[in-house]
């Protein structure tokens, strides 16, 4: 009895404890991100604490300012481009590396998780000694190559892991039904995939967004991409106006995702809710 | 090893190159499904071996064995998701070595039901219809009709989640015989259903069969299942064919020890020739006692033989012949029957499964058994039936 009031004693302890290491380490990894959007509120021209007062103006200021814009649209267009094109190419691949045997599928599998582990440095200079081997500009073609480069090997892994949780039969199945290679795979692997064909776009999108170190090597010169512009303006200065722009940063890169996860979950409750009104026979 | 159902097919080289689908349906001595010295293997490893079988037009045809013994490697050599490494395969009279899955007009149901989740039950059986250009509305009449004949009409809407697992199945059933395919394989299909359904499933199967006059290839372990769907039966055993033959003829004269043991359970006794006429033979066994057996020849004196016993053949109580006494080393009660467990001595024991009449003799006692002269089968040292 008594043993067992000190054992839940220790238990209460021990999870006080975990509770608070729980909460410190969710302080130090989201305080930069909580003071970088309570900041860029701050009224006052220096962008650091105290307060001095609410307001919007530095992204009344955002909105003004020219270049940002125009590398916000920069990257917007590269995001897109990179995850419309990764997803395609990402979501073959896995399919491709998990549905048929062919020699060298293991060093292919390797291969294309490669750029993942590879750091991006190494990825930046290598792409541009390639270009200038090939005597190759250096356009917004080749930063949206880079960025897909990179993007691919997540894209791969998220379809793989899906597809290996879709069973062969059903491909089977359309297949002694009479439906093509191709006509099985719109209609029965595609509709099975979505989900991780939505979530490859979704993390295409957002590892091309905010890429900053290769987005560097990349760019052709004067183009700036939103990661470089904000780079770029905190050489100038600490103005609050980088604190409104990583609060728009934050708001596209995590808002973009949480977005689609809602929508998909969304989607599959509904057609959930249809099966629970089902009456057996 | 063919057997008396193989009989060789006279086919023309014109009329199998695949010109022939539009009279498939009105060939009348060609068989549905034809195999010719196939060979299957995986890499180094051959699963089947020199398989020849005709199938006739309008037959339920079992392939029944062991897990592993290339049953179900046939079956999907037949729709196309196998390739076979010689020999070749008809359907139809239609040579189908190189014509893909999709286009060999087959229906085939898994164990797994394979049901397409995202699909609603009429997209499920529609599908077939949908890619052999059937118009809308014919699509419409001919799954209701299909959903019909399963038992599920008006479940079109539904979803494959909302329905049960025996559900699934007839969906999937409908969804494979929608269109009327050249073939129908089942592969092991009521292997994932519980008991009860399973039995219901094997009975609606059949009838389904019957009423459509479908050629059905139908691949099981289970014995029961293979003895009452079945017009043809065949064993097999490691990638070869043992036996084909009627359910009744592959139970009451298996042609092998394997067939023997694998329908049934039955009894092998080992023994030698003592005597031997034209029709009667004495046989030693192993364990001492003399018995009497019907021998369709004469056999010579010392020949090794095995004497295939039913534990439905073996008699208890007194008055009988080729009596053998022994020790109940185990009695099992399943209401009006009782399975003994009888050791006559020498290691010999034999199965016993016999209509209970008055008490059921327990564990340790001595018993009288024994068996008509004309219910067992005989095999040779090879272990094949002597005939």
């Amino acid at each position: 009895m008594t043993a067992a009031t000190h054992g839940d004693r220790e238990g209460k302890w021990a999870w006080r404890l975990t509770g608070f290491m729980t909460i410190c380490v969710y302080i130090f990894m989201f305080a930069p991100i909580v003071a970088t959007v309570v900041l860029s509120f701050n009224s006052s021209m220096f962008g650091g604490f105290p307060m001095t007062g609410f307001s919007l103006q530095w992204y009344a200021k955002l909105l003004q300012n020219e270049q940002v814009l125009q590398a916000f649209r920069t990257s917007l267009w590269i995001a897109l481009v990179t995850a419309g094109v990764t997803t395609i190419i990402g979501v073959i691949t896995a399919y491709a590396l998990t549905r048929f045997e062919f020699n060298g599928k293991q060093i292919l599998g390797t291969l294309v998780i490669l750029p993942a582990l590879v750091p991006e440095t190494i990825l930046g200079v290598g792409l541009l000694v390639m270009i200038k081997a090939v005597d190759q500009p250096r356009t917004l073609w080749i930063l949206i190559l880079g960025h897909i480069l990179l993007a691919v090997p997540y894209v791969v892994l998220v379809a793989q892991a899906r597809l290996v949780g879709i069973r062969r039969v059903y491909e089977e199945a359309a297949l002694s039904l009479g439906a093509s290679r191709a006509a099985t795979f719109r209609e029965v692997i595609l509709p099975l995939l979505l989900p991780a064909v939505v979530a490859g776009a979704l993390l295409a999108f957002t590892i091309s967004f905010d890429n900053t170190s290769a987005s560097l090597f990349w760019r052709p010169a004067g183009v700036e991409t939103m990661p470089t512009q904000i780079l770029s303006m905190l050489k100038i200065s600490i103005s609050p106006e980088i604190n409104a722009l990583g609060t728009v940063m934050i708001l596209v890169t995590v808002g973009i995702p949480l977005l689609g996860g809602l929508l998909l979950q969304g989607l599959t409750r509904l057609r959930r809710r249809g099966n629970s009104t089902e009456v057996e026979q | 090893m063919p057997d008396t159902a193989v009989s060789p097919v006279i086919t023309s080289r014109s009329e199998s190159t695949g010109t022939s689908q539009a009279n498939a349906g009105t060939g009348y001595e060609r068989p549905a499904v034809e195999f010719r010295n196939i060979d299957i293997a995986y890499g180094k490893f051959v699963a089947v071996r020199d398989f020849s079988l005709a199938i006739p037009r309008g037959s339920f045809v079992t392939l029944l064995g062991p897990s592993g013994c290339g049953k179900t490697t046939i079956l999907r050599s037949i729709a196309g998701l196998v390739d076979i490494s010689r020999g070749q395969i008809s359907i139809g009279g239609r040579r189908v070595d190189d014509i893909p899955i999709y286009k060999r007009n087959i229906g085939l149901v898994f164990q797994s039901y394979a049901l397409f989740p995202h699909k609603s039950v009429f997209d499920n059986v529609a599908f077939g219809l949908k890619y052999r250009n059937v118009p809308k509305p014919e699509i419409t009449r001919r799954v209701g009709k299909a959903l019909e004949m399963v038992r599920l009409p008006g479940s079109e809407k539904k979803l494959p989640s909302q329905l049960s697992g025996g559900q699934q199945q007839r969906i999937a059933l409908a969804r494979a015989i929608v269109f009327e395919p050249e073939v129908l394989l089942l592969d092991e299909p009521l292997s994932a259903l519980d008991a009860n359904m399973r039995e219901e499933m094997r009975v609606e199967i059949k009838k389904i069969q019957k009423e459509t006059g479908i050629t059905a290839i139908f691949v099981t372990h289970d014995q029961e299942e293979a003895l009452s769907m079945s017009d043809q039966i065949v064993v097999m055993n490691a990638g070869m064919m043992e036996q084909i033959g009627t359910p009744e003829e592959v139970y009451e004269t298996p042609r092998t020890s394997f067939v023997a043991d694998f329908l049934g359970k039955a009894n092998l006794l080992a023994g030698s020739v003592t005597a031997s006429d034209g029709q009667n033979a004495t046989v030693a066994l192993k364990a001492g006692q003399r018995v009497s057996v019907v021998s369709p020849r004469p056999l010579s004196t010392g020949t090794d033989i095995t004497i295939v016993l039913r534990p439905q053949k073996v008699q208890v109580g007194a008055g009988i012949e080729n009596r053998l006494s022994g020790r109940v080393i185990s009695a099992s009660y399943l209401g009006g029957n009782v399975i003994y467990e009888i050791d006559i001595g020498e290691q010999t024991v034999i199965r016993a499964n016999s209509q209970l009449v008055g008490k059921m003799i327990p564990e340790g006692e001595a018993i009288e058994i024994g068996f008509d002269p004309a219910g067992c089968v005989l095999l040779d040292e090879t272990g094949s039936r002597v005939s």
